[in-house]
């Protein structure tokens, strides 16, 4: 396909048979993937000037191990991947917002080339997710200027080579703050302490190893932000221990002298216009409720990457992405809302499960996170009474997301599909 | 020699403001001064937004009666400066039947201060308006309203400058010097002298009033925290729904409050401080008003917050008092050329203009107050991009590249938005400036995408160096500079 050929001034509506909507990781690993698997017109729409999504801020390495058994920067691995989205032919459309999204997949978007509407004959959501704020999570005290999302610290200081303050205290212990605990270290600043207010980290291991320990920084579990104090600009933050419900003890306030404040407290997948079409979201994810095939409940709609689940690593967003992409091809071709499946349901230990139905006679990937961190346990799939898949772990982290492989197909008959912690 | 005004007004509220605007039809010099870098920056921007009925106050009391005539002219003021405005009604509910004489209280006040379209509903009517609302009656009045706080202060100031006022930013009044025939007013090395004052200092009232040698004045400052909803809860509910006011708690009660933005509030508590300035939140508060919203409404239990804030009421009753602190308008006793404004507190914002008119009324038994022909009372203002139709968006977007932008996501605020705010009549360049103006950073991410975009523009068309922006005042510095 020609590069232009689907966006042109005298086309009025634009009619690709797969549009993606977000050229991050997820949306970029669709777009090469739908035209591996077939598709003709495949757009792609992305916000941002320079595709890639979050990976263009995430200048530290460790991307792509399990993709490519090397380590890459953020940068660089999605390179990778917008290098083959655009040898495949996809068209991507840059500084273009989706602002709609119909159950009859029609999209509106604003870009450099004006209004345009689009219909496609599937639609892949690919919109990633966004931080908690203080306010989500909130933390009580003064709104002086000085309080920082993770994600916005590491936007200024690595795509816009702002410093964002001299002391800055972290809340939360997910891996964007962990990886900025060590980046502001590397630029002069300090960080007395990270917070966190359950009683393990939210971030991988690794994170906590090379990003905190390596540069003598406590992390101080079961503790949160009381207070945040300055008028004008952050000077203060009380700090208190938690009790095992998650309430201040009495008596064990803490104040640091602090003139910047970041939060990572969790990210949310992006799911606006998903809402705009009445896309059904989990609860527990806040993705939609995809079946085995990454469909939503409006057909047509598939879904992946963050803005499905918060993925820790990027490897796996791609995987995800490009399976969503074989799929949303077949459907765009022969259309069909696909046969119902029988429900995935989360056992014991175990927080959530992908997907969330799942169809007699298939054999889908199962990506899962568990409760809470334990050490050597197995992890068991069950369906009709029979066991489909089992494995056993050394350890399992809710900050780590486990994948399980079935070894043998749902079987006729079973009512649902279980997934649980049980002793090795 | 310091430059000389008619008349210098202190404070850029909403009150100050519509002063400001109100004097400017006439052809006196008028200089407003406000201490912060922008106006609404006080108890202006943060409290409920609603444009009150005046049945909550005793008839015949000065707030009654100009609350009346303010939510009467609301409307047409917000259609002449380019300001949103919608009419809501608003309940005040029973929750039980011990509730319901309070109402009949409320109905007999209201009536007896010529409030319209006032009724006592019964449980089905309430559920057939507000299905979601758990009330055994309630009062509805139909003529109440909401409104943006801020954007209406802002027009006021921006119609004030237009007419030919002069609006003086991080003015804060320190010293007041009388002459022979009126003031100098300090505010570090800026002076300015003025025949007038008019004090609409808010929370800093009496000490304004003090630094013009009268004494007379007490403020009592009474905190209210919100919690801001992310907008699926405004499916929930269509008018501002209150409890019925239970005695002695110094405000209306916790309540729920659809913005004109599309968002709700809930609140405000009512907690008497020491600081005229802490609008700070706190956990016990947040917690509290999570728990009496459910009770109000409980379908809200499944959305999310967003953001909290809190505002600071200038009372002149202190904590525990039972009688009613009415408005006070009056010439100084003490000092004559100074005019306060004290202890305007809800339904102040509604009762903006017409305070403003009984200022003029009464500075006009003083001195003459001509008229100027040239006064132009609209104030004009583009329709926010998030507000057009499809087509409407097609068109405008075709016109102009910098409406092909999308800065801020959630509140769908476009480049050509930014870039309007940042080139606003009062010169304000903070990123609380261009919040207030465009809505950007107000949404569910508060902030999370599009402020760098705001920061970017701010470098590279405005060529303010990082280290120069400012998140509100001149302190609140956003950055150090650049990264070494």
């Amino acid at each position: 396909m020609k590069k232009g050929a689907l966006v042109r001034p005298d086309v009025a509506i634009i009619r690709p048979d797969v549009a993606i909507i977000g050229a991050g990781p997820a949306g970029l690993a669709a777009a090469a993937g739908a035209r591996a698997a077939g598709a003709e017109r495949v757009l792609v729409l992305e916000r941002e000037e320079r595709p890639g999504g979050i990976l263009n801020q995430c200048i530290h390495d460790g991307f792509g191990l399990v993709r490519f058994g090397e380590t890459l920067t953020g940068p660089e691995y999605a390179g990778r991947f917008l290098r083959a989205a655009r040898e495949s032919g996809a068209e991507i459309l840059t500084r273009t917002m989706v602002l709609g999204l119909t159950p009859e997949r029609r999209l509106q978007a604003l870009g450099p080339r004006g209004y345009m509407t689009i219909e496609a004959g599937a639609v892949i959501l690919a919109t990633g997710c966004r931080e908690r704020t203080r306010g989500a999570v909130r933390i009580p005290g003064s709104r002086p200027a000085g309080i920082f999302t993770a994600g916005v610290a590491q936007y200024y200081l690595n795509r816009q080579n702002i410093m964002v303050g001299r002391r800055a205290l972290i809340l939360g212990s997910g891996d964007v703050g962990l990886i900025m605990a060590r980046r502001l270290t590397l630029e002069g600043g300090q960080v007395p302490v990270v917070v966190e207010k359950l009683p393990y980290p939210g971030g991988l291991a690794r994170n906590i190893a090379q990003c905190l320990d390596d540069y003598n920084i406590p992390l101080r579990l079961s503790h949160t932000v009381t207070r945040i104090e300055g008028e004008q600009r952050v000077e203060r933050a009380a700090v208190a221990r938690l009790d095992a419900e998650g309430r201040e003890i009495p008596g064990t306030e803490q104040v640091y002298d602090c003139d910047t404040i970041i939060l990572s407290v969790g990210l949310i997948p992006e799911n606006e216009l998903a809402l705009k079409a009445g896309v059904h979201l989990s609860s527990v994810t806040g993705g939609p409720l995809v079946d085995d095939a990454w469909q939503t409940n409006i057909p047509g709609i598939f879904a992946c990457g963050n803005s499905l689940h918060v993925h820790d690593l990027v490897d796996y967003a791609s995987a995800e992405a490009e399976n969503a992409a074989r799929a949303a091809v077949a459907f765009s071709r022969a259309g069909g809302a696909g046969e119902p499946g029988l429900p995935v349901r989360p056992g014991a230990g175990v927080r959530y499960v992908l997907p969330f139905s799942v169809r007699v006679g298939t054999r889908p990937l199962l990506s899962l996170r568990v409760s809470e961190p334990t050490g050597r346990r197995r992890l068991v799939a069950r369906a009709g009474g029979r066991t489909l898949a089992e494995r056993v772990f050394p350890r399992l982290a809710p900050a780590e997301m486990v994948r399980l492989e079935l070894r043998e197909a749902v079987p006729p008959g079973a009512k649902a599909l279980e997934v649980l912690v049980t002793d090795a | 020699m310091e430059k000389r005004f008619d008349v210098a007004i202190v404070g850029g509220g909403a009150v100050g403001c519509a002063i400001a605007r109100e004097l400017s039809r006439s052809a006196l010099s008028v200089a407003l001064l406000e201490k912060e870098n922008d106006v609404a920056r006080g108890t202006s921007g943060k409290n409920s937004a609603v444009v009150h009925a005046g049945f909550n106050n005793p008839p015949a009391s000065l707030a009654a009666r100009l609350c009346v005539e303010g939510c009467a002219g609301f409307a047409a003021a917000c259609r002449e400066l380019g300001v949103p405005y919608r009419r809501t009604g608003k309940l005040v509910t029973a929750l039980g039947a011990e509730d319901i004489p309070l109402l009949e209280r409320l109905l007999a006040q209201g009536r007896a201060s010529g409030v319209p379209d006032l009724a006592l509903w019964t449980r089905e009517q309430v559920r057939a308006r507000e299905p979601h609302i758990q009330a055994a009656a309630a009062l509805w009045s139909g003529s109440t309203g909401i409104t943006n706080p801020l954007l209406y202060t802002i027009a006021l100031a921006e119609n004030a400058l237009a007419n030919g006022a002069e609006i003086f930013l991080n003015f804060p009044v320190e010293a007041i010097l009388r002459t022979g025939d009126g003031f100098i007013l300090r505010s570090g090395r800026r002076a300015l002298r003025a025949d007038w004052i008019v004090n609409a200092a808010g929370l800093y009232a009496d000490r304004v009033a003090a630094l013009a040698g009268d004494d007379g004045y007490r403020i009592y400052p009474c905190r209210g925290e919100y919690l801001i909803l992310d907008k699926p809860a405004a499916a929930l509910l269509r008018a501002p729904v209150y409890p019925a006011p239970r005695p002695g708690v110094g405000g209306l009660g916790v309540h729920l409050t659809p913005t004109i933005d599309g968002n709700v509030l809930v609140g405000p508590s009512a907690e008497y401080i020491s600081s005229r300035s802490d609008t700070g939140t706190t956990a016990t508060v947040m917690a509290r008003l999570w728990q009496e919203a459910l009770l109000l409404l409980p379908a809200l239990a499944g959305c999310a917050v967003i953001a909290a804030y809190a505002g600071l009421r200038s009372k002149i009753v202190p904590a525990g008092a039972q009688n009613f602190g009415d408005f006070i308008v009056e010439h100084s006793r003490r000092t004559p050329g100074l005019l306060n404004l004290i202890g305007i507190e809800s339904p102040g914002l509604t009762a903006s203009l017409p305070l403003a008119r009984l200022v003029l009324r009464l500075l006009g038994e003083k001195i003459p107050l001509p008229r100027k022909a040239a006064f132009q009372p609209e104030r004009r203002s583009a329709v926010p991009f998030r507000a057009l139709e499809p087509e409407e968006r097609q068109a405008a977007a075709a016109g102009d590249p910098a409406l092909r932008e999308i800065v801020c996501r959630c509140e769908t605020v476009t480049r050509r938005e930014i870039l309007t705010a940042l080139d606003n009549p009062l010169g304000v360049r903070s990123l609380t400036g261009v919040r207030a103006r465009s809505r950007a950073m107000t949404g569910r991410c508060q902030g999370g995408y599009c402020q760098q975009r705001i920061v970017a523009i701010l470098r590279d068309e405005y060529g303010v160096r990082p280290e120069d922006m400012r998140w509100q005042g001149t302190e609140s510095w956003l950055f150090t500079g650049a990264v070494k």
